[in-house]
């Protein structure tokens, strides 16, 4: 599974798309391995759409190729791309019914009436409508109409299906019953699967790699582990979960570990993996990787190497599964964490407002970004959101 | 206000009054007494009788079969020609015109703001044999000078054409308009030119709107009388024509009525058989 050639699907080769003045996707490159579940994951305005739209021939780029599998397809239109397409809205054609949907595609190709009625009719079964044929779409629910849709571009047998949003129209039950289905149908198929979605849980829960895009570009590039464990921009450490982000400054260089001090002069440990020469740091942790201990526990009981650090508890609420503390430390950076309910209770009691703690966490759960970009990135993630909303 | 509370169910008969009373006065009752008239025999001198005299219809239809078979004719004609210019106009406004849209329909309704009558005067001067159309080209050499357009059947087909354009083009806008880009883009994912995904997808869609173009221009171009008087020449006349003679002319109520009815008849024969035809073309896809 080496990007080598044979192995790639889909490679972009430093695409530029500009509409007017405005740089939609800025130099991006990338390569999607054959049978991969590859997600582009991004606000609103961040490229991910019109990327998609590039591949599959709806957008022309302004500089740079495209390429699916070995032939260079850039310029071509979306009819000579052997690539199929799942629409936001689905775009089913309303005045044909399901069958003709499915087998439009076929029909163009001129595949004969017995092979399409055949394929038509085992992908129906695929996804689980096989007596739906003689139906018109505007008598489908909403999640029919998706399998449908789904149906309609994977008779084809693309090298590869793209799916913009196709799950944003669905309330989240169907949703989650969807994000199951498309996994098990791509299994069955072992079609390359490139996915645009905003929905950082989707991306995660279904992807074998994500593509986290802003402004244009790939912000990381990564399996949802890596980009959830590692995050390497403050951009995605926030747009993938909750994190915890303290300013520090490099005072130690490991071969494996960094030491980074905080303003009051606090001892962390962190992975030194990724890091290049900047000694302006952020080091960060996930809400769900911090313990919350007394401050009257001198001495760590297992493992002495964790990262200890003092703060209050400002606020203690109680979740069922968990409960979710807020801590503020010395220098005034506010901390969330997320503490299991392994006992019935007395974790909760403990610990009232206003009580003095101590955060402890192993160096190997930290990460660190580099502060310089990571201030731009707050600015430019609140901009994102409020398009979003828009 | 409380008894309206109580009989809710019959709030949306309340709401049909106005417009049935309208449709009654004006339209139902003018309809029976056309019928009426055209049962009686007399004269405008003598007074009319009720005789029930059925076989003027027939007569009728024989004595004017030319100018029927002709109405009929550019009707057909007129109502291509609308569709071929139209369609191409109104797909080009619905998916091209971006911001222009609205400028640009409001020019296709621009002609309205001035009379019918005034607009059919202002074409036969454009197009009367030394006026300053013909009249230059043929000074120019380009055309013969016995060359004339007014007075012959393709100046009326054109003049009716050009009147019921915007019938054709608005109709033909909105249901162009509600077709989602999308559809035409999935179906050159899979795999359709764009030829094919106009003729698969776009035109089929299009449909409702082909339908009521087409109506919105042949009835009334079957029906029209002012193009005919005057673009055209005795040999154009058209039933219009007639029966506007026959009416205004001649005081022949009876004949006129009869005549009326017939065109009537004529036009919705031809519209039911027009629905058969496309709703069988519908099946067949």
């Amino acid at each position: 599974m080496v990007g080598s050639a044979p192995n790639t699907d889909v490679r972009l080769d430093r695409v530029t798309k500009r509409f007017g003045d405005f740089t939609a996707v800025d130099d991006l490159s990338l390569e999607i391995r054959q049978g991969e579940f590859f997600s582009l994951l991004g606000p609103s305005g961040c490229g991910k759409t019109t990327t998609l739209r590039m591949i599959g021939g709806f957008e022309q780029v302004t500089a740079g190729s495209v390429f699916i599998g070995e032939r260079e397809v850039t310029g071509l239109p979306a009819f000579r791309r052997d690539a199929n397409t799942v629409f936001q809205s689905y775009a089913l054609f309303p005045h044909l019914d399901v069958f003709e949907n499915v087998a439009f595609g076929l029909r163009r190709r001129k595949v004969s009436t017995d092979d399409i009625r055949q394929q038509v009719e085992g992908m129906l079964k695929l996804v689980e409508l096989p007596d739906y044929g003689r139906r018109k779409p505007s008598q489908l629910s909403g999640g029919q109409q998706q399998r449908i849709a789904l149906a309609r571009a994977l008779v084809n047998h693309p090298r590869v299906l793209l799916l913009d949003e196709p799950l944003g129209a669905l309330d989240l039950k169907l949703r989650k019953q969807m994000q199951v289905e498309l996994k098990r149908i791509q299994g069955e198929i072992g079609i390359t699967f490139i996915f645009v979605t905003h929905d950082q849980d989707e991306a995660m829960t279904m992807s074998d790699r994500i593509a986290v895009m802003r402004n244009g570009r790939i912000e990381q590039l990564g399996t949802p582990e890596q980009l959830y464990e590692t995050p390497r921009t403050e951009f995605v450490a926030g747009f993938l979960g909750v994190s915890n982000l303290l300013d520090a400054e490099v005072a130690v260089r490991g071969e494996r570990f960094i030491e980074a001090h905080l303003s009051d002069g606090t001892r962390l440990r962190a992975p030194a993996d990724g890091l290049d020469g900047t000694r302006l740091v952020r080091i960060g942790v996930r809400p769900e990787k911090l313990r919350v201990l007394p401050v009257t526990d001198a001495a760590e009981p297992h493992d002495s190497d964790s990262n200890l650090l003092e703060g209050t508890v400002l606020d203690a609420s109680y979740i069922g599964v968990s409960t979710q503390y807020l801590v503020e430390t010395a220098d005034g950076t506010r901390l969330t964490v997320y503490a299991q309910n392994l006992e019935t209770s007395g974790a909760n009691e403990g610990l009232a407002d206003g009580q003095r703690v101590r955060l402890a966490w192993k160096p190997q759960h930290t990460f660190v970004i580099a502060r310089n970009t990571g201030d731009e990135g707050d600015d430019q993630a609140k901009e994102d959101e409020t398009k979003d909303h828009a | 206000m409380g008894w309206l509370r109580r009989h809710r169910s019959i709030i949306p008969y309340l709401f049909l009054l106005p417009g049935g009373l309208w449709l009654i006065v004006f339209f139902v009752l003018p309809l029976l007494t056309t019928l009426s008239v055209s049962l009686q025999e007399g004269s405008l001198g003598s007074g009319y009788r009720l005789t029930f005299n059925f076989a003027i219809f027939p007569e009728s239809i024989m004595r004017w079969n030319e100018q029927f078979v002709r109405s009929l004719q550019y009707g057909l004609i007129v109502t291509i020609l609308t569709m071929l210019i139209g369609y191409p106009m109104a797909y080009t406004i619905a998916f091209r015109g971006g911001r222009y849209k609205s400028a640009l329909l409001l020019l296709v309704i621009m002609p309205f703001f001035t009379s019918f009558i005034i607009r059919t005067i202002s074409w036969k001067f454009i197009l009367a044999d030394e006026g300053f159309v013909l009249g230059t080209l043929k000074d120019w050499g380009v055309l013969d000078p016995s060359f004339r357009l007014l007075a012959t059947p393709m100046a009326v087909i054109s003049g009716i054409t050009y009147n019921f354009l915007p019938f054709v083009v608005l109709p033909l806008y909105v249901a162009l308009e509600r077709i989602d880009p999308k559809l035409i883009e999935a179906a050159n994912d899979l795999y359709a030119t764009r030829r094919q995904a106009f003729l698969k997808v776009t035109l089929p869609l299009s449909m409702p709107g082909v339908f009521a173009a087409s109506l919105l221009s042949f009835i009334p171009a079957v029906g029209d009388y002012l193009n005919a008087e005057l673009l055209g020449s005795r040999q154009t006349t058209m039933i219009g024509n007639v029966i506007q003679r026959l009416f205004l002319v001649n005081n022949d109520y009876p004949q006129a009525s009869a005549l009326s009815l017939v065109l009537m008849v004529g036009i919705l024969v031809s519209i039911f058989i027009y629905m058969r035809v496309l709703r069988g073309q519908e099946l067949g896809t």
